[in-house]
């Protein structure tokens, strides 16, 4: 018998559980785009390299182009779409729009998924490149606009709006109390 | 200063333009509400995949379609032998169309990444393997794909506009105290919008439907009725959201391929591009080599402007990137030579991508004017004002505006110019050797005939319709605010709706001619409508009162004169000697571009012009490997582009620049963000290494050789 090429499994999005029988190459990108009709996710090159595709798992910012839907199942996925809590606009995606952290908007699902961990993580006092002292009794380090920009460089955005993206991350951090992701970073990853 | 609004008595009242508003579309955009190309659901949607040429130049043998066919869930491979024919021979709004569109006619491979094939299949995954699988064979024939300035067989463009002389350079040149002569190269530079094209094509109720991502769905729509010998008003083209275009978003294979797929399935299809496809199919800026020839009085005065600047294109179309137009905007001279060269190589043909022309060509003219100041002992800011023109330096028409000095002025004083040595090499902190450059910017102020509708409805609001495009440049909010100021009400009463071909003749967002074409449409819609509602009894049908305008008539009234933009900008920057890194530390652009519609997203796309014009000075370059003639590392790990930690605070403004015979009084800001840039920042290195760099990028490695060249190492 050849092998199954194709699975039955349940996907937790935004809290909802969605079952359904995917590719076993269908990527956790494709299954949101193409099969749940969650097309907030963006898709800017398909191998990992522009950060449009940005999702939340378990609290933890993944490209979802990388990761297959199969691989996905059991853990709870946050995209866009969940971000907001009903009609109101979360602090980091209200900063977005107030500020103009956007042009076209195609790498904003992204960067906002990106900033909400790049909160958590920042809280969970995990140091970045751009971090003097990384001694883990520092505590987190203040959140300049140097530490906001390395943090957030895994996301391309190529109209350019790095400026005001940086200032939106910063102004959301002053207004987002608990976790921002709704996540379980603790601690550094190893 | 932040906003050069004009208030009158009339808009003092419900005042829209020139007051920050966020993006009407805004919410959609941060909430993943809204929906660009490919993200329309369709029941029965089938998936094609291009397939590209591996061969360089040669001929297809044969297509191995029987095997592929076989795969699971392919329904058709489209190639040469069995695609629909379509029509070439017209001219579109934008001229004549780009050969590569015209998919599957031949069998000629006339570059690397030509279409050969398009497979479709029931699901994106069947279609890629499929495709992945499909063996082409081609009779393959050597290629030529070097660029480089001393090609022999370089030649002038049949172009009026190619060459534009005044007076004798070389007589002025051999009278001039102090001659320039220099070669600036520029390379091959991709746009890489983050949404990579995508369009969905179906045939709905006998008229062709395509849902795509373009810079004028009007001008897409045309081009396919054309192309496919169909009824222009059976042809509707929507774009409703669009990820970013840069000039790389008009008609391009992908229409073309899910067009033919759905008339030969009769069910949708959809065709995106992949991130590497992208690379060879929706064209690029050529590289370039400009050599400059600038001969000054001691006291600045130019006697010569000489720029002859050479570009690649594809053996299928002559493709000219303008750069020497910038000089004839911005500099006089007794002798002004400026000339365009092409030379045919086995390459994708070039587009136009961000400041075509202006670009590239900034950087030469603007590197110039500072070694030239340099070896006057001249301030850079000085050399410009000693040349300012009065009216065109070769047409000799007066300037709509033009307030470049202005522009300087304001920018040197925010910057700190004042303060600066001119001696290079001066400042060091750390390891990081410090330095400041600034350069002049100026693109062109166009507009185009477009039409529009403005209805005023039942309820109280007004719908305004355009077949305008938001590329990510906040159209879609300024029109909001222009038509809220010309109908007298608050923008949230104005409804405004674009990106559908539907709604008639309309500009493309590009040339920074988007905004002011549409503008002068609807502005002159909402005063005919105006009119119309003062002469009723204020009693409005459930249909609405529409007004209907074409501004042909209005734009062939205006005289005719030099109309730009103009900025001036400044860097700072660090060098490392050691490691050849060069960080960007600050930048200040201050712009006069007519009034500012939406402050908001005008410095929103001011910064971003200027992110791409550090982009372009520290990282953009794509590689070609001459044995295959393909890129080397087509993606974004190959092409790099700024990210966010190499951009600085960008600071960008204005200052007033009113109009006076300007209908709408405003000009673009698409492009005279990155004018300049490149050269501001290569003018900075100077000034902190003492080194000058003529070939962009400012990779470290050219750093680290002009370090080794200057102290003999």
């Amino acid at each position: 018998m050849a092998p199954a090429t194709a699975s039955a499994i349940t996907l937790t999005i935004n809290g909802e559980h969605h079952t359904l029988t995917v590719d076993h190459r269908t990527s956790l990108l494709d299954a949101l785009r193409e099969r749940l009709d969650l097309t907030g996710t963006k898709k800017g090159c398909d191998q990992g390299q522009c950060g449009a595709c940005t999702v939340l798992v378990d609290g933890r910012r993944i490209v979802s182009c990388l990761q297959l839907a199969v691989a996905a199942e059991g853990r709870a996925v946050t995209t866009i779409e969940g971000v907001a809590d009903g009609e109101g606009l979360h602090p980091v995606q209200q900063a977005f729009l107030d500020l103009d952290g956007f042009q076209c908007g195609y790498c904003t699902p992204g960067q906002i998924c990106s900033a909400l961990a790049v909160l958590d993580e920042h809280a969970a006092g995990w140091p970045s490149a751009a971090t003097d002292d990384i001694r883990p009794e520092a505590g987190p380090p203040e959140l300049t606009p140097e530490e906001i920009g390395e943090r957030m460089s895994g996301n391309l955005c190529r109209c350019g709006a790095y400026v005001s993206i940086v200032q939106a991350v910063a102004r959301a951090a002053e207004n987002t109390t608990g976790s921002a992701a709704g996540g379980t970073t603790k601690e550094p990853a190893a | 200063m932040t906003t050069t609004a004009q208030p009158t008595a009339t808009t003092a009242r419900h005042r829209s333009v020139g007051v920050a508003h966020t993006r009407v579309e805004g919410r959609d955009k941060v909430t993943g509400a809204a929906r660009y190309a490919s993200e329309q659901p369709f029941a029965d949607l089938a998936h094609g995949w291009l397939v590209l040429s591996t061969a360089a130049r040669g001929r297809i043998r044969a297509i191995g379609e029987e095997a592929v066919r076989a795969m699971p869930g392919v329904l058709a491979v489209l190639h040469s032998g069995n695609a629909p024919r379509v029509m070439t021979d017209y001219v579109s709004l934008l001229g004549p169309p780009d050969p590569t569109n015209a998919l599957f006619q031949h069998d000629r491979v006339p570059h690397i990444g030509w279409p050969v094939a398009l497979v479709v299949a029931e699901t994106p995954e069947q279609a890629r393997e499929a495709a992945e699988a499909l063996v082409v064979e081609y009779e393959v024939e050597p290629h030529d794909v070097a660029f480089h300035a001393d090609r022999p067989d370089s030649y002038v463009p049949d172009d009026g506009n190619a060459v534009l002389t005044k007076g004798d350079l070389e007589a002025e040149l051999a009278a001039s105290a102090v001659v320039l002569d220099a070669t600036y190269t520029t390379p091959e530079q991709h746009h890489s919008a983050m949404e990579p094209h995508a369009a969905t094509a179906r045939w709905d109720g006998g008229r062709l439907d395509v849902l795509d991502a373009n810079q004028g769905a009007m001008w897409v729509a045309d081009e396919l009725a054309k192309m496919f010998s169909l009824d222009p008003s059976s042809v509707r083209v929507r774009s409703e959201h669009i990820g970013g275009a840069f000039g790389s978003k008009g008609l391009r294979p992908h229409q073309v391929a899910a067009v033919m797929a759905a008339t030969v399935l009769q069910r949708p299809v959809r065709v995106a591009l992949t991130r590497r496809q992208t690379f060879a199919v929706t064209g690029y800026r050529s590289p370039t080599a400009q050599r400059m020839r600038l001969g000054a009085d001691p006291d600045g005065r130019l006697r010569a402007f000489g720029h002859e600047a050479l570009n690649l294109t594809s053996t299928l179309r002559p493709f000219v990137e303008t750069s020497a137009a910038l000089g004839r905007v911005l500099y006089d001279a007794r002798a002004h030579h400026t000339a365009h060269r092409l030379v045919d190589v086995d390459m994708p043909t070039p587009t136009w991508m961000r400041a075509p022309g202006e670009a590239p060509g900034s950087f030469a003219v603007e590197s110039a004017l500072d070694e030239l100041a340099e070896r006057l002992g001249m301030d850079p800011i000085a050399l410009r004002a000693r040349n300012e023109p009065t009216v065109g330096p070769l047409s000799g028409l007066p300037f709509s505006s033009r307030d470049l000095l202005g522009c300087f002025e304001e920018g040197a004083r925010r910057f700190g110019w004042a303060e600066r040595d001119p001696r290079p090499r001066l400042r060091r902190e750390g390891r990081w050797l410090l330095g400041t450059g600034t350069a002049a910017a100026t693109y062109p102020s166009g507009a185009a005939p477009s039409t529009a509708s403005v209805t005023a409805e039942a309820d109280g609001t007004f719908t305004v319709r355009i077949s305008a495009a938001d590329v990510g440049t906040g159209a879609r909010t300024a029109l909001t605010l222009i038509a809220a100021e010309a109908l007298e009400v608050e923008p949230e009463r104005v409804a405004v709706r674009i990106g559908d071909s539907d709604f008639g003749p309309a500009w493309v967002a590009g040339g920074s001619m988007g905004t002011r074409s549409w503008a002068l449409a609807v502005t002159s819609a909402a005063a005919e409508l105006r009119g119309r509602l003062a002469l009723g009894d204020g009693e409005i049908p459930p249909e609405g009162i529409t007004a209907h305008t074409d501004t042909a008539g209005l734009l062939a009234e205006l005289a005719k004169k030099e109309r730009h933009s103009f900025g001036a900008q400044f860097a700072e920057v660090a060098v490392d000697p050691a490691t050849g890194e060069i960080r960007v530390r600050r930048m200040l652009g201050i712009f006069a571009a007519g009034r500012i519609i939406n402050p908001l997203t005008a410095r929103s796309q001011l910064v971003g012009g200027m992110v791409w014009g550090l982009s372009m000075a520290l990282h953009e370059e794509a590689v070609r490997d001459p044995a295959s003639g393909s890129h080397i590392g087509a993606d974004l790990a190959g092409y790099h582009v700024a990210a966010n930690a190499d951009v600085p605070v960008i600071e960008a403004d204005w200052i007033e620049d009113p109009v006076p015979d300007d209908p709408v009084g405003l000009k673009g800001i698409g492009e005279i963000g990155i004018v300049g840039v490149a050269a501001a920042i290569s003018n900075a290195v100077w000034h902190a290494t003492g080194v000058r760099h003529r070939d962009l990028p400012l990779r470290p490695d050219r750093v680290l050789r002009a370090e080794e060249a200057r102290t003999g190492a």
